[in-house]
């Protein structure tokens, strides 16, 4: 699994908290500490339909608490930079989740990324395989800047295709077509950056077996997107302004623009 | 209340739920059907796009109180997030966050009625998901942030994350919340996990009144106009929440501790359960 194996390979392994499925250490990134996370598979994890990646309903409170701790760690101090190595799935689909508040679990993730981002920290999202709807929005999403290996097994979507097939009553076949000539209905990572989304596409790089030299590159990516927050603000609007998103974005661009006009009466 | 005097806040249309909500005479709606902005992906799927791509967006008073309400209109494509729906929304929070900044609070009332992210425009429609989630952790830190989850479509998907991160939750009996509607969840799970047509199970499960007594709702309210314009008013008398239940980690984690994957308990014993947690 990518998650995994990336994680291991930018921490060198150092583990120093999480749980089976939440992995979490701080390791370099050039002259300082980051805090970098990954979700990861475990056959044995208690919730039986989160031991394949998904983020369930450990996992999403878990991942709010490894990104709290740093945001009050950090108080006062310089604002450390959080890596989400995004190998995720899905989310979990139950009935006990969804009782227990799967919800609010991914929301919880969602929101910690976020208090860090608005609090300074640079958080930076790594798609290194699957970033599948509610899990990437609880872990990846919330980042000032998405990076991504450019990679077929790297795959981007609202909602997994056999589901988005039943649900739009189309075939398989017929949404690969769509996505072909509709930007934001593919899945690959190369449609994702066409819709100014990804900050960086890291090319060249061997995304089961990074070599030394791979990881380099990649740590050389991540420190320039740190370098880069750092420069700029806390929101979102950055995903917003390149010439991918002036084109693929326009409407999203035309609605906040007319509406800041109509916002006050003159 | 007796049901003669009573008026059905659910059967209301977007507009007019918004139009409620506000002090009489403040509302005013921006980005309306007149300014015709439709989605741009719709057509290209042989999909009759609509002029306000079914959100509402009015700024107006609430008890005097500078607000802005973002109405979502079930009744058209399922409520469902696409690129210009969902930017409505966001584009409004980030406005109303650039207010509060200023030093001139907007308070944000958001009425669900969606089953998530519109299949037609998936990535982007996921997109400003997060672009909203974003705007409402910031909006916090200077207002209550007030969801409202009616009926009857229910809140699901990426808004269901939203509607977790609003301060001020308020619901009804018809209200649903979850993360994956009953249809996704007997699709990925089967019929036995889930059966999608046994509407009584799936209330007792996610419906308002059990989030509500477990603590994932702040207010239940009946399906009256009155009765959910006085909880929103009081819902922005709340003022800034101190404690937001999705950053109470601590909590919610001993939650789960409590429970066994291999027993998990029914909906009613949950709630004792996790009554005094």
């Amino acid at each position: 699994m990518s998650g995994r194996a990336w994680f291991a390979a930018l921490t060198s392994n150092a583990v120093t908290g999480g749980s089976s499925t939440v992995l979490s250490a701080d390791a370099r990134l050039g002259d300082e500490l980051a805090r970098f996370i990954a979700v990861v598979p475990d056959a044995n994890n208690r919730f039986p339909r989160a031991r394949q990646g998904e983020v369930g309903l450990d996992e999403g409170w878990i991942l709010a608490r490894e990104v709290r701790e740093v945001l009050r760690a950090d108080a006062g101090r310089i604002a450390r930079p959080l890596v989400a190595i995004v190998d995720v799935t899905s989310q979990a689909y139950g009935r006990s989740e969804e009782m227990l508040g799967i919800h609010l679990a991914c929301a919880a993730a969602a929101d910690a990324y976020a208090s860090a981002r608005w609090a300074g920290h640079p958080v930076i999202a790594l798609l290194v395989g699957k970033a599948m709807s509610g899990a990437f929005l609880a872990h990846g999403y919330q980042a000032n800047r998405i990076l991504a290996v450019d990679s077929p097994e790297v795959l981007i979507q609202a909602m997994g295709k056999q589901a988005a097939a039943r649900v739009t009553r189309r075939s398989v076949e017929e949404l690969e077509k769509l996505g072909e000539r509709i930007p934001p209905m593919a899945y690959d990572v190369r449609s994702f950056a066409a819709l100014g989304l990804l900050h960086r596409l890291i090319e060249g790089v061997r995304i089961d077996a990074p070599t030394p030299a791979d990881i380099d590159r990649v740590r050389g990516e991540l420190l320039d997107a740190v370098r880069d927050v750092r420069k700029g603000g806390r929101d979102l609007t950055h995903r917003l302004s390149g010439e991918a998103a002036g084109k693929a974005r326009a409407a999203s661009i035309e609605v906040r623009r007319r509406l800041a006009e109509q916002w006050d009466v003159d | 209340m007796s049901v003669l005097t009573r008026r059905s806040f659910i059967e209301l249309l977007a507009r007019e739920r918004a139009r409620e909500l506000l002090d009489a005479g403040t509302f005013r709606e921006l980005l309306g059907p007149f300014d015709r902005l439709k989605s741009p992906w719709l057509p290209l799927q042989g999909i009759v796009p609509q002029s306000d791509d079914g959100v509402v967006i009015a700024r107006g008073r609430i008890d005097g109180a500078a607000a802005v309400v973002a109405a979502i209109e079930g009744a058209y494509q399922g409520g469902s997030m696409g690129e210009v729906s969902g930017s409505k929304i966001a584009a409004a929070l980030e406005l109303a966050l650039r207010d509060c900044e200023r030093g001139r609070p907007v308070i944000p009332v958001v009425l669900f009625e969606t089953g998530g992210v519109r299949l037609q425009e998936a990535n982007l429609g996921l997109a400003v998901i997060s672009e909203i989630h974003s705007a409402l952790v910031a909006l916090r830190r200077h207002v209550p942030v007030i969801g409202v989850i009616a009926g009857m479509v229910g809140c699901f998907g990426g808004m269901s994350l939203a509607a977790a991160l609003c301060t001020q939750l308020i619901v009804t009996r018809q209200a649903r919340l979850g993360m994956n509607g009953p249809e996704v969840i007997e699709q990925e799970a089967g019929i036995a996990e889930m059966d999608a047509t046994d509407r009584v199970a799936i209330w007792k499960l996610i419906g308002g009144e059990q989030r509500h007594a477990t603590g994932l709702a702040d207010a239940l309210v009946e399906d009256d106009v009155e009765a959910v314009a006085a909880e929103v008013r009081k819902a922005c008398r709340a003022g800034v929440c101190a404690n937001p239940r999705s950053t109470d980690t601590q909590r919610f984690l001993s939650r789960l501790a409590r429970i066994d994957p291999a027993h998990v308990p029914d909906p009613q014993s949950l709630r004792r359960l996790w009554s005094t947690m």
